[in-house]
């Protein structure tokens, strides 16, 4: 049974099961994400952890900041170690050798955007095409920032990374960032949804549907990163509620591969260039011979939000 | 307790969160559990912090708002009231002060060697809206 959630008073007696002093940098988004996931629910949880900032700052030797079952895996494959146990626990109820077989147990994986946009897509899109039970959560901080802030397919034009460094001869990354979330309802998952942790309630909403929805469930996250979107870490919050009301991260849903849902419509939509603004990585943007890509990314975000728009409409 | 070298490990590993075999994790608040010396709780990363948020609960509306956004699980709620701060994990990041939305603030970032009897004493007063 899902644990009821009507308010935020409610939701804060929860009993923690994320724990603190693991060594993410202070105000990363990553832990905000992971602890509300964590939060929401009362089952046991099986977690699977690729490679990437929550991983190696989650399990330091000799700590562990998981009060759940959780595997430490490969950058590639927190899908597929993440599906293999959920297939073994199935077979082993099947056989009746289950302790307690009616306790009802979640199988997540988590990945960073490097591990799911590009290194680890292939198992992601076999274990979502097998049809496994569980929920796969993509930490899109839009960068590889465990290793320095190398460019992934995740990054957003204009973005300048290790890999693109804006300078006098480029504006930084000039590739455009993929549509995960179109791809991953492509594949026919029951339920995919983008989400970001400043709407806690829509969050909390939407992982609660993905863990009781049987079958594969993908969700793309954004995770504002301090660090590598050069921003003061006390503004994780205010970055996220520019990035959701300038329309940059939609907040939807799409359910069995077509039904589109909008979940957050902001009052007051605000322009991108006061999401850019407050980041370092889209500084260089501001010269006058780079404004053209911020009028680019205001026309690329004001289309995507009108076809955002018409397929709920037509409910296709 | 000894801990082997990180060359000493054997692969697959399990760092165990508990000392006993407990399975009712959710039931329980932090302070009734038997953490293991391998769980970060038991851990401090209090020598990170250059700033750190002050609570005057005299203000505080318990919205919860520091309590959802915290990322290091450092704000103290227990039975819907904000308590206090947990500062053996709390990193001074700010951000429960930033969310935080009453007037004056309940959470106010000061330097770390500050005195926080001394600090809530000196609270500020109700900020006259700007026009
Ligand atoms: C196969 C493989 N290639 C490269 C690495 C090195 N590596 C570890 S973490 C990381 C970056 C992770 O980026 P992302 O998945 O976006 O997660 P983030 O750190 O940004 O949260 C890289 C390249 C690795 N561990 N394994
Ligand atoms: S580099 Fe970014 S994602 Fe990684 S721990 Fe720091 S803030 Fe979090
Ligand atoms: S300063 Fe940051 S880490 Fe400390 S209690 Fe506030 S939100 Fe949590
Ligand atoms: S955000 Fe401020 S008012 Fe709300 S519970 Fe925290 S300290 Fe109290
Ligand atoms: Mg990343």
């Amino acid at each position: 049974m899902s644990k009821i959630i009507k308010n935020l008073k409610q939701f804060s007696t929860s009993n923690d099961r994320f724990e603190g002093a693991h060594l993410l940098c202070p105000g990363c988004a990553h832990s905000i994400i992971v602890r509300e996931l964590l939060n929401c629910t009362d089952d046991n949880l099986v977690i699977a952890n690729a490679t990437g900032c929550l991983e190696v700052c989650t399990a330091v030797y000799p700590h562990t900041s998981w009060d759940a079952s959780w595997i430490h895996i490969g950058f590639e494959n927190a899908a597929t170690a993440a599906t293999g146990a959920e297939a073994m626990y199935k077979t082993l109820k099947k056989k009746g050798r289950l302790k307690d077989p009616d306790k009802p147990v979640k199988f997540v994986a988590f990945g960073g955007d490097g591990a799911t946009y590009d290194i680890g897509f292939q198992f992601l899109s076999g274990a979502v095409e097998r049809g496994h039970d569980f929920t796969y959560v993509c930490l899109d901080n839009e960068v590889y920032a465990n290793t320095g802030g190398q460019r992934s397919s995740s990054t957003p034009r204009g973005s300048s990374t290790t890999t693109t460094p804006a300078g006098r001869v480029s504006y930084g990354n000039k590739k455009y960032k993929k549509d995960i979330v179109a791809i991953m309802a492509a594949h026919g998952a029951p339920y995919v949804a983008q989400v970001a942790p400043n709407k806690w309630k829509d969050m909390v909403k939407k992982y609660q549907k993905a863990l009781a929805t049987e079958g594969p469930v993908f969700i793309n996250a954004m995770s504002a990163c301090t660090t590598e979107w050069k921003f003061p870490a006390d503004q994780t919050i205010d970055v996220s509620d520019l990035g959701t009301d300038s329309l940059v991260f939609p907040l939807y849903e799409i359910e069995n591969g077509s039904k589109l849902t909008i979940t957050y419509r902001p009052k007051n939509i605000v322009p991108v260039r006061d999401y850019l603004g407050v980041q370092g990585r889209f500084k260089h943007l501001f010269k006058k011979e780079n404004e053209h890509i911020i009028t680019q990314m205001q026309k690329d975000v004001d289309k995507k939000w009108e076809m955002l728009q018409r397929r709920e409409e037509a409910g296709v | 307790m000894e801990y082997k070298g990180w060359d000493q490990v054997e692969a697959g590993a399990v760092l165990p969160s508990f000392e006993d075999k407990n399975c009712d994790i959710v039931g329980q608040k932090q302070e009734d559990r038997n953490y293991a010396q391998t769980n970060s709780y038991t851990a401090s990363v209090a020598d990170w912090r250059v700033f750190k948020p002050v609570f005057n609960k005299d203000v505080c509306i318990d919205c919860q708002n520091c309590w959802v956004f915290c990322p290091d699980t450092a704000i103290v709620s227990r039975d819907k009231a904000m308590l206090g701060i947990d500062y053996d994990h709390c990193k001074g990041c700010g951000i429960c002060a930033e969310v935080c939305p009453t007037n004056p603030k309940s959470l106010i970032m000061f330097f770390e060697n500050e005195e926080n009897d001394e600090v809530l004493s000196q609270w500020p007063e109700k900020k006259k809206k700007e026009k």
